[in-house]
């Protein structure tokens, strides 16, 4: 019982009310710390130069006079950086990303760094590093990469997942394939078939917290690093690895995180911080400008789709199919399986088959994006099944239902699933007052599906009793949304205590055992399993503790709504011991109170949204308003609603910005031309109405308060649900995402 | 580069500091006064996190040097409270959840400050506009909208309650 994971499906005292956050205080406040507002005495200022090319062999770097220049103290190139990796390709690859080793593979790509007194210092050195390029051919479109001309950029990628094997490298590393059924069948048998290409452009997380860190390493083989980061565990083990040191020795510290949204969840810079500290025996500062974030940390894919969906008269879809190909960046990456995993998740299809292509481009390397690679794949998928639903004279909605996956369903991607909330939420929309509010001229209405996987993985966490009864709670996940006073609920619910009795903190990775990042959707969903395990193991201890105070069995113990209370007639005697009370006198009764729990959080339950969206479109100038906005998803359990809600509305935000605005843009000479906020614009106040929110609740089985993760889901369906509001809006089928003013211009007079 | 000494006020207080000519406002209240709670997002003017107030005009202080605060007033988040007594801004930001990871909070206090001074009664569009100079990329903008109305009826309520 103590360490089950079922539902209990119990009532609840604290769990869904809307609580004052924890670290409310000190954000409005101005005292929250982030990466960057750490001090260490005697620090430096650390800067990074980095290639102006998208692609070149560096023949030779000159650091000789930047070395000379006063208050200057280290200055490191991939030399300094010897390769610890012992044959693993993906490490080195990791090295080679934060710092170039013989070749710059993309504009913005590390080659040199130094660490000086000030900031003025260190940017005067670095104009001084004198690095002889030879410039190479370099690819930047997915496509464009994928043909048998373009110029391969690593000589070692041979495409996996291919018979027989290439013995010719290219810059197609891998291919995958998902689905059952036969599809050729499915097809023959279809009296309506859609096919269709779609492209969409690389965007970046857009936190507004660049990348920062403090390093401090020490002669003698120990180091400190503080960081802005989503997993301090496995930056710690990342930079240990590379660095030649022994994990346990580096202490990594997360900061509070200014945003991250997966972009955080690679290390880009932290080893050279690292490095520089070493070489210079002192703490290094590096923090990474707006234009760096933008050319030198992980964006996510651009991507090209194409989709083809055969259906009956009916309305039933026999046959589906994708070819996904994702740009992954400078190296192999693993984003167009997550894209052919979630093509068709939503729906409950006999045949489907799913294709992915990962792709190496002369872009900076990939990192995931919000329920990664999914945004993407579903705008093909759901701008298609509007097509279909079109050509049967299907209401969209009506068709979505009609195939939709339901319990049982074997999904495209392999497993069967449990309950799940895709039906729900299409029923939800179906009802939703939205769908039929009146639509003026130039405005149109779409809605798309969404589906995430969520993630649970490896967990630790521990509860401390302090002396007078309050309880401190330490996970290893990383608060990006609320997640402590979400996780102080829990603990406070499961101990039978106030929500103000309890103080969750985030350990550093010395306190606490290995916990994987906050990605996945996992932070609340694992850590709160982790911390209702170990909660019921604190009643046991405290249990003991009442015992040996009363000098009766412990079987004769029990926990009760906050109190240890003394069981059966004999002891009607004993008044019930609360929390306080036990915790003042565990020197006389055993020893202090703590319960742990160290485990891998299985049974993240899948979630599905679905979205509804109405624009306005100016023919004119093509420029495109979001004028109403809902999303409806499935939260298993909302925890605190406020928060699902909040991860709803930030979700879709960024999806919508995606949908008509944000994009990489390179030039011919593979350039990054837009790489700050001014050009990059994402969506600003003034750009967006208030996001209606309905959240359902379908309990996930494998947690025991039902909860499922619901982080990223919300940014999957935007991009279709604003492409199908907006084609429904101009009469033309928008395919290129985003739908700046431009492409809307040109899809208009490309049809006219 | 050449520096000069600079004598402001800041939250109030009198606070002198020496930088060098090329520095920004925002990296000398970061690194020589110690107001890490002004932030920075891009160093551009274009995220509004870096918001304060000189002589009561909002700006950015990323694009204003150091140099220029002399003989001015400073107003950064730090400034907002009342002792422990939270500005009705602050209370409404966390009453609302108007903030996840809080990295652009310090700069919509700032500027959503300013504005309910100027008009103690905006409109849903005129707060859009008057914020559209601070990016948030984690809420979506819903709640901290909801949570500047909700401070503007607050402190409607009393400024009535007093004029009686
Ligand atoms: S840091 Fe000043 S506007 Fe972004
Ligand atoms: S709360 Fe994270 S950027 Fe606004």
């Amino acid at each position: 019982m103590t360490d089950s994971t079922s539902f209990t499906n119990q009532k609840f005292k604290v769990i869904g009310q809307r609580v004052r956050r924890q670290d409310g205080m000190d954000k409005v406040t101005g005292r929250a710390k982030y990466g960057a507002d750490a001090v260490a005495p005697g620090q430096l200022v650390g800067v990074i130069l980095r290639s102006p090319h998208a692609h070149a062999k560096i023949k030779k770097i000159d650091t000789s006079r930047a070395e000379k220049l006063k208050g200057v103290k280290a200055v490191i190139t991939s030399k300094d950086l010897p390769d610890y990796t012992n044959g693993n390709r993906d490490l080195l690859s990791m090295l080679e990303n934060c710092m170039a080793r013989g070749r710059a593979l993309y504009d913005g790509h590390a080659v040199a760094a130094i660490a000086a007194v000030d900031a003025s210092t260190a940017r005067k050195a670095l104009k001084l590093i004198k690095v002889d390029y030879k410039i190479l051919p370099h690819v930047t479109d997915v496509d464009a990469a994928m043909q048998e001309d373009a110029p391969v950029i690593h000589d070692w990628v041979r495409t996996i997942g291919v018979e027989p094997a290439p013995s010719k490298a290219s810059n197609v590393s891998m291919r995958s394939e998902f689905g059952h059924g036969d599809v050729d069948a499915g097809f023959a048998k279809a009296d309506v078939i859609i096919e269709k290409s779609y492209k969409t452009e690389q965007t970046h997380q857009g936190y507004i917290e660049p990348h920062a860190c403090l390093a401090s390493m020490s002669p003698d083989g120990s180091g400190e690093l503080w960081v802005t980061t989503q997993g301090h565990f496995a930056y710690r083990n990342w930079c240990a690895q590379l660095l030649g040191l022994d994990m346990s020795k580096l202490k990594v510290t997360s900061s509070e995180i200014g945003g991250g949204f997966g972009g955080k969840t690679h290390i880009w810079m932290e080893p050279i911080a690292l490095a520089l500290s070493r070489k210079a025996n002192r703490p290094v500062k590096l923090v990474m400008s707006r234009e760096e974030v933008f050319r030198a940390s992980g964006p996510t894919s651009s991507t090209s789709i194409d989709v083809k969906i055969g259906a009956t008269k009916d309305g039933r879809i026999v046959a589906a199919t994708s070819e996904c190909r994702y740009q992954g960046g400078a190296f192999p990456g693993a984003w167009a399986v997550i894209g052919a995993m979630t093509s068709f998740a939503c729906y409950d299809l006999e045949n489907v088959k799913t294709v992915g292509y990962e792709v190496v481009c002369n872009r900076p390397k990939v990192a995931a994006y919000r329920a990664p690679s999914a945004p993407m794949a579903s705008f093909a998928t759901e701008s298609t099944v509007d097509l279909v639903a079109e050509a049967l004279g299907m209401d969209p909605v009506d068709f979505r239902i009609l195939n939709a996956a339901k319990e049982g369903t074997r999904a495209s991607y392999g497993p069967t699933y449990g309950p799940i909330g895709i039906g729900p939420t299409l029923e939800a929309v179906k009802k939703h007052p939205h769908m039929r509010a009146k639509l003026k001229k130039n405005q149109g209405r779409g809605m798309a599906c969404g589906f995430w996987f969520n993630f649970g993985g490896q967990t630790s966490c521990t509860i401390n009793v302090a002396a007078d009864g309050t309880v401190n709670l330490s996970v290893g996940t990383i608060d990006v949304g609320g997640s402590r006073s979400s996780l102080s609920m829990i603990c406070a619910e499961e101990l039978g205590i106030s929500y103000e009795q309890v103080r969750t903190h985030i350990g550093d990775t010395a306190a606490l055992a290995h916990n994987d990042m906050t990605d996945g959707s996992r932070g609340t969903f694992a850590s709160g399993m982790a911390a209702i395990i170990a909660a019921r193991r604190t009643k046991e201890v405290l249990k003991l503790r009442a015992a040996t105070a009363w000098e009766i069995p412990v079987e004769d113990v029990d926990w009760q709504a906050g109190y240890a209370v003394a069981l059966g007639d004999k002891h009607s005697n004993l008044e019930p011991l609360s929390l306080a009370d036990i915790a003042a006198n565990t020197e006389n009764t055993g020893g202090p109170v703590a319960g742990h729990n160290e485990f891998v959080a299985d049974g993240a339950g899948v979630s599905f949204a679905s979205h509804i969206c109405d624009v306005e479109v100016d023919p004119e100038t093509g420029s495109t308003r979001v004028i109403r906005y809902t999303v409806i998803q499935d939260a298993g359990k909302a925890i605190h609603p406020d928060y699902v809600e909040g991860q709803f509305q930030g979700g879709a935000a960024q999806g919508i910005g995606w949908a008509l605005n944000e994009e990489y843009i390179y030039g011919e000479d593979g350039r990054l031309q837009n790489p700050g906020f001014l050009d990059y614009r994402i969506p600003v106040c003034s750009d967006l109405p208030f996001i209606d929110t309905q959240i359902l609740e379908i309990p996930n089985p494998n947690h025991p308060y039902g909860v499922r993760g619901v982080g990223e889901t919300s940014i999957v369906p935007p991009l279709a649900a604003v492409g199908n509001a907006v084609s429904n809006a101009v009469g033309v089928r928008m395919t290129h995402v985003p739908m700046s003013p431009p492409r809307i211009l040109a899809a208009l007079e490309a049809e006219a | 580069m050449s520096g000069a000494h600079v004598s402001t006020t800041i939250n109030g207080d009198a606070v002198q500091f020496a930088c060098p000519n090329d520095e920004s406002l925002l990296d000398a209240l970061r690194n020589r006064v110690g107001l890490t709670g002004v932030k920075e997002g891009c160093g551009t003017g274009d995220c509004g996190a870096c918001s304060i107030t000189l002589d009561g005009r909002l700006v950015c202080s990323c694009l204003v040097l150091g140099v220029e605060a002399d003989g001015k007033e400073i107003g950064t988040v730090e400034g907002l409270a009342d002792g422990d007594k939270l500005h009705p801004l602050q209370e409404n930001f966390i009453k609302h959840a108007a903030l996840q990871c809080g990295i652009c909070t310090p700069g919509f206090l700032v500027a959503a400050k300013v504005l309910l001074e100027r008009n103690p009664d905006p409109t849903e569009q005129e707060i859009r506009y008057a914020l559209a100079g601070n990016l948030c990329r984690c809420t979506g903008y819903d709640k901290i909208v909801r949570a500047v109305q909700a401070t503007a009826k607050d402190l409607r309520k009393k400024s009535k309650k007093k004029s009686r």
